[in-house]
């Protein structure tokens, strides 16, 4: 029951809030919603610490131990050889899984009813967020690809409404589409994927896929005939699967979606385009490893799209000058490091970071809305500064989750942050893996490594160091990008929804404050993550083998080799994550503190480059030009061409010029008339049917 | 008289006795001919809920048949459900109360739009039950007329031209059809489909009587590139018209393929698999696009239905037990959905008189519930799992699949451009700022809209989550024909069909790991 109850809490929490709201008022709904997921989120500990710290998953019939615990719910799909039922599957990987999403939920339930205060629309707000839990908890919980793909989609919906909650800002509305739509870019992948899985394994459901992949080490490996081409049938569904993974996690040619959903309230970006939805596709990987370890050349991408990713957002998070985008763009980039790990094999190492991340990343997404809260709904880094004085218990949150960000920790000991593990446990285990792959992976990881150092110490130092550059104080200080009156960016700094008049006199800074203790306690518990999640958890993450291997349980593959060869890497490559994060440390601060004035020189004296990354690499224009227009002028061109033109007014009138003559005849006679054609009509049925019936001798 | 030999004639006499009725009734008590055809539509549901309860789903073959003489020694009496037609009925027989509903404002000769109503209902319904051929033809093209009417005298303001073009597309095809179906009176010397079931047509012939007969059903469906007819009549049609029509008429062309080209033609089904495949694939692909650039809202939802088409008639074709299924599933899925969404238009075009999109937006903000309806209908279009409309349009890929990468790997991109289409319609009509004046005083659904459009909601996502009760009753028949199928072309039908067909071969083991070096490999991950 207590699984039931962990998948369902939430459901519950979303229909109650969802359609009673109205009736029973925001107050009510808020606090069901809230107390439902943290009582899932209790329950959710309760089923991970026998995991972690005692034997083993306990058993369905709550006692002794199991592997894996599968609870049928009801029938879903039954046809032919397809057996499709709802199963609520837990393992060690879902029960990982189920501890970070509910527990960031139910923190963001609880921030929420601080930062959502004023909004007339709560109890929606609150049933969103509770029927994405649910659809994430499907997710984890899946048994077969199908239940997958409806946890999938469902957080994708969830998304779609959330991103667009703001229903009234055309720009939230847009975003929420196209997150929705680039989504199902890799929904299209993913669901030839599981087409593939179906036709090549003969199962649909996890257990029996891993089996017959299993049996392909005797058999060999099938090809498929996809498409014109003769192809390893594995690769082939590993790559499409893995599209539907770079969808949801936004990784490179699919990360469009992630920076715009940023329009969505600020608790939203920290649960489901930070620490859930976002990993899903990492998720996905993990759970597929028996399948992704059939082939090499899919793995294989998954580490090129994963290192390209880490690099390339990371880039782009250097320039940002929304708060919010600049977590997105780091949000993105960590998952590319999370895929690099799945890639070269370090399942458990990718899986520990997404673990890790969802802390810290939720407590920077959190600690940025109490920013944005304190400055009413400022969300341009540039137009703030000196915050720290204002909102010191928050300055001390995002302190705290910067530092586990950028991996701040001591090489060879067991002192650090929860990202200083995950992420150096990532990055010796692409150089483990060796060879121009591996290579390239783990030179791309440290620079962005360095990069992530940078970007972030750029946003603590312009939020909450400095001095205060809101429209009042503007011209007190120096301007940090004084580039940006010359270059405007293509993408005005988004700003949250201008609901709450408060009528303040006096500027944003001077009536900043800090945040009420419902929106502070969560990060309290977040920060202790952030600081904690790492140390506490290395062991079975990462540390040893075998500790590994009982820990996980058989729920994911464990190459031993790569985890042995990531422990014995040189003491420079063990070395390499942090030096990079010093440098990028050092750069922020000698660029934003020391000499502020500098980055706008720098700006003025590179205008390609900066424009470049500041318009994330052109890849919106690039994707409007090749896909977007082509699209409508296509539609346009078979409407107005083919339809209207060549079958309407060419074939169909054509045919029959007298219809042309019929019709303009008819038009001009009233309605009355048009009793007699139907009469026609009549007649000419019967006497067709008489003449069938004679002539074809029925009677 | 039994129940077992008058239900089904009940069902569908029973519309038509209360059309008689009607008849009597003076024009003048319009509340009581409204009163009375709801009161009639709802007897005839629940009969067809008895039926669909009494149907025995395991047995393959058509219950509650009636055979007797009736018309010569040829025509018969005969009547007969099986598991591809029970539901039809049934989803007439649901759809048909909620037309009446949504009818309650229409004032001009509402005596005749009810009469005209039921006559149809009595003509859908004979069309799925009867078991003759002559009957199925006078039944198929009787609902034109109807249909003509109710275009051409209750519809928009160029009806008069959408009425003809409807008319003169489905006639043209029918023409063809019923020649074929006289040359199967000649080569088999019955009208009685049972019989005709067990008919082997020579090869030859089974080409031309398949095109015959395909000339009337992609007509009907209808497949690209014979829809022109179909955003033209939609556009015009009142709502109740839309409704009927997406919901069931278009089902008829889906039909005819399941009940006379499949079984009675499966050489010549085989040998136009790829034509078929072809154009389906071009319906979901361009039709969706086309849907992408519309402008007025009852058009884009038709061309959305040509693509929802597409799903069928691919899976029909792709001829194993899960393609023919989803079909079967994505048509009555269809059914519900695509009749509510045009119940949904209608809902604003009666408060606007507009199905122009850009006369809408911000409408959530008067509309929270109607917002809430149209979302989830716009979500099952979508085929979001969960909706109905995932089931169908997963089984019919995933069984294509089997059969033709190429053709599945063409229809998914309908999974992206539906959503396409689909969410920016929402976002234009329902979100946004609620701006304009003639917007602001709009009213939220009423009691009477809440009843057409909530059962439907609570059906769509029910069978989105245990659609059971649909893939049971259809299981055994469908199960029947595919075994029909693949056993006339060739194929040993205890095998599943997919391993004979498929487009996978074992190699021999590799040593090591493979290293499939091929560059296209990479391919699908490119786009």
């Amino acid at each position: 029951m207590i699984i039931q109850a962990i998948v369902f809490l939430p459901l519950i929490g979303a229909l109650v809030a969802g359609l009673l709201g109205r009736s029973i008022g925001h107050r009510p709904s808020e606090f069901i919603t809230t107390g439902l997921l943290l009582i899932a989120a209790v329950l959710s500990w309760y089923v991970f610490i026998p995991v972690a710290f005692g034997d083993g998953l306990v058993g369905a019939a709550g006692d002794g131990h199991a592997a894996v615990v599968k609870v049928e719910v009801m029938r879903w799909i039954q046809v032919g050889d397809m057996d499709l039922r709802w199963i609520l599957r837990v393992d060690t990987l879902t029960a990982v899984m189920l501890v970070v999403v509910n527990t960031v939920s139910a923190l963001v339930h609880l921030y929420s009813i601080g930062y959502m205060n004023e909004d007339p629309h709560r109890s929606r707000f609150f049933a969103y967020l509770s029927l994405f839990t649910f659809a994430m908890l499907m997710l984890v919980t899946a048994d077969n690809f199908l239940q997958m793909f409806f946890g999938w989609e469902g957080v994708g919906l969830a998304s779609y409404l959330l991103i667009g909650f703001w229903y009234t800002k055309p720009s939230a509305t847009a975003a929420a589409m196209k997150a929705f739509i680039v989504n199902r870019v890799g929904d299209f992948g993913f669901a030839l994927g599981i087409f593939g899985a179906f036709l090549v394994l003969g199962h649909i459901d996890f257990d029996g896929a891993f089996h017959a992949a299993d049996e392909f080490a005797t058999t060999g490996l099938p090809v498929i005939q996809f498409l014109n081409w003769q192809l390893d049938a594995m690769t082939v569904v590993c790559l499409l699967l893995f599209m539907g993974a770079m969808g949801k996690s936004a990784q490179f040619l699919l990360h469009t979606w992630l920076p715009d959903a940023m329009e969505g309230p600020t608790p939203v970006s920290a649960l489901i385009h930070a620490a859930t939805m976002v990993t899903a596709g990492v998720f996905m990987v993990a759970r597929l490893s028996p399948l992704f370890e059939t082939s090499p050349f899919a793995l294989t991408v998954v580490i090129v799209i994963g290192a390209i990713t880490a690099f390339f957002a990371a880039t782009v998070g250097l320039v940002q000058n929304d708060i919010k985008r600049v977590i997105a763009y780091s949000t993105c980039s960590q998952l590319g490091y999370m895929f690099v790990a799945l890639g070269v094999g370090a399942y458990s190492a990718g899986v520990f970071h997404l673990f890790t991340h969802a802390f810290f990343k939720a407590l920077l997404f959190l600690g940025a809305g109490a920013v944005i809260h304190a400055m009413h709904h400022e969300q341009d880094m540039r137009n703030m500064g000196g915050l720290r004085k204002k909102i010191p218990i928050t300055y001390a949150m995002m302190m705290i989750g910067t530092l586990a960000l950028t991996g701040v920790g001591i090489p060879g000991t067991n002192f650090g942050f929860a990202g200083f593990f995950s992420k150096d446990a990532i990055i010796e285990s692409a150089y483990a893996y060796g060879g121009n792959v591996g290579s390239l992976a783990f030179w791309l990881l440290v620079i962005a490594a360095l990069f992530t150092s940078f970007y972030s110490w750029r946003l603590v130092h312009l939020t909450f160091h400095g001095s205060p550059r809101d429209a009042q104080h503007a011209g007190e200080g120096p301007h940090p990008d004084p580039a940006h009156a010359a270059l405007e960016s293509h993408d005005e700094p988004i700003s949250d929804h201008g609901h709450d008049d408060h009528g303040h006199h006096g500027s944003a800074y001077d009536n900043a404050h800090e945040a009420p203790n419902v929106m502070l306690v969560p990060l309290y518990v977040l920060a202790l993550g952030a600081v904690l999640a790492g140390v506490v958890f290395y062991g079975m993450f990462f540390h040893d083998v075998e500790h590994i291997e009982h820990f996980f349980a058989g729920s994911l593959y464990i190459d031993h080799e790569i985890i042995e060869g990531a422990h014995h890497v040189p003491l420079w490559v063990k070395w390499s994550a942090s030096i990079a994060m010093i440098i990028g440390f050092v750069a922020a601060w000698y660029m934003y503190i020391r000499r502020p004035d500098m980055p706008g020189r720098l700006a003025a004296t590179n205008p390609g480059l900066y424009k470049f990354l500041l318009n994330k690499w052109y890849f919106d224009e690039l994707y409007n030009t090749i896909f977007v227009r082509p699209a409508l002028w296509i539609g346009n061109a078979v409407w107005k061409g083919f339809d209207d033109w060549l079958v309407d007014g060419k074939i169909t009138e054509g045919l029959g010029r007298r219809v042309q003559n019929v019709t303009s005849w008819v038009v001009k006679l009233q309605s009355g008339y048009l009793y007699h054609y139907a009469f026609a009509m009549l007649i000419g049925i019967a006497a067709l049917l008489t003449w069938a019936i004679t002539a074809g001798g029925l009677i | 008289m039994t129940f077992e030999n008058s239900i089904l004639t009940l069902l569908t006499w029973l519309p038509t006795l209360g059309a008689a009725i009607l008849l009597l009734t003076p024009k003048g008590s319009v509340n009581a001919i409204r009163w009375m055809s709801l009161a009639i539509t709802l007897v005839v549901f629940v009969l067809s809920l008895v039926l669909w309860q009494s149907f025995d789903a395991s047995n393959p073959g058509f219950q509650f048949v009636v055979n007797m003489p009736w018309i010569g020694d040829s025509i018969g009496y005969r009547v007969g459900v099986d598991g591809i037609s029970v539901l039809f009925v049934v989803l007439t027989a649901l759809l048909m109360p909620a037309v009446v509903l949504a009818s309650w404002d229409v004032d001009t000769r509402v005596k005749e739009y009810m009469i005209v109503f039921l006559v149809l209902e009595t003509l859908m319904i004979g069309v799925f039950t009867t078991l003759d051929l002559a009957m199925f033809y006078v039944f198929f093209e009787g609902t034109l007329l109807p249909m003509f009417l109710i275009i051409g005298i209750w519809g928009g303001a160029q009806r008069i031209q959408a009425a003809y073009k409807f008319f003169f597309y489905t006639f043209v095809g029918s023409v063809l059809m019923l020649l074929a179906m006289m040359a199967m009176y000649w080569d088999a010397g019955t009208t009685d489909i049972i019989r005709l079931l067990g008919h082997e047509f020579p090869v030859g012939m089974q080409t031309w009587l398949w095109l015959a007969f395909f000339a009337s059903l992609a007509v009907k469906m209808p497949m690209w590139p014979f829809h022109r007819w179909l955003p033209e009549a939609h556009v015009q049609a009142p709502t109740a018209g839309s409704v009927i029509l997406a919901a069931i008429l278009l089902k008829l062309g889906g039909y005819g393929f399941l009940r006379f080209s499949l079984p009675m033609f499966p050489e010549a089904s085989a040998q136009f698999a790829n034509f078929v495949f072809l154009l389906s694939v071009a319906a979901i692909i361009l039709t969706s696009l086309v849907a992408l650039v519309q402008t007025d809202i009852k058009k884009l939802i038709a061309y959305s239905s040509v693509a929802h088409m597409g799903f069928v008639t691919m899976g029909i074709f792709a001829g194993n037990a899960l393609g023919v299924q989803g079909a079967m599933f994505q048509m009555i899925s269809h059914g519900i959905v695509s009749g509510a969404l045009f119940l949904c238009v209608g809902v604003i075009y009666d408060r606007m008189h507009t199905r122009e999109i850009s006369a809408y937006g911000g409408l959530v903000e008067r509309m929270p519930q109607y917002a809430f309806a149209f979302m989830v209908f716009t979500m099952a279009n979508v085929g979001l799992p969960g909706t109905s409309g995932f089931v169908g349009e997963f089984l019919t890929m995933i069984g294509v699949f089997q059969v033709n990468t190429w053709v599945a790997f063409g229809a998914a991109f309908g999974v992206i451009f539906s959503a396409g289409y689909a969410l920016w319609l929402y976002r234009r009509v329902i979100f946004g700022a609620l701006t304009k004046d003639s917007l602001k005083g709009i009213l939220d659904l009423n009691l009477r809209e809440k009843l057409v459009l909530y059962p439907l909601i609570v059906l769509t996502v029910v069978f989105g989550f245990y659609p059971a009760p649909i893939l049971d009753t259809t299981a055994a028949a469908v199960d029947n024909l595919v075994a029909q199928y693949a056993t006339a072309n060739g194929l040993d039908p205890a095998v599943a069909q997919a391993d004979a067909r498929a487009p996978l071969e074992y190699v021999a083991p590799v040593e090591g790991a493979a290293q499939p070096a091929d560059d296209h490999a990479a391919e699908p991950a490119a786009h």
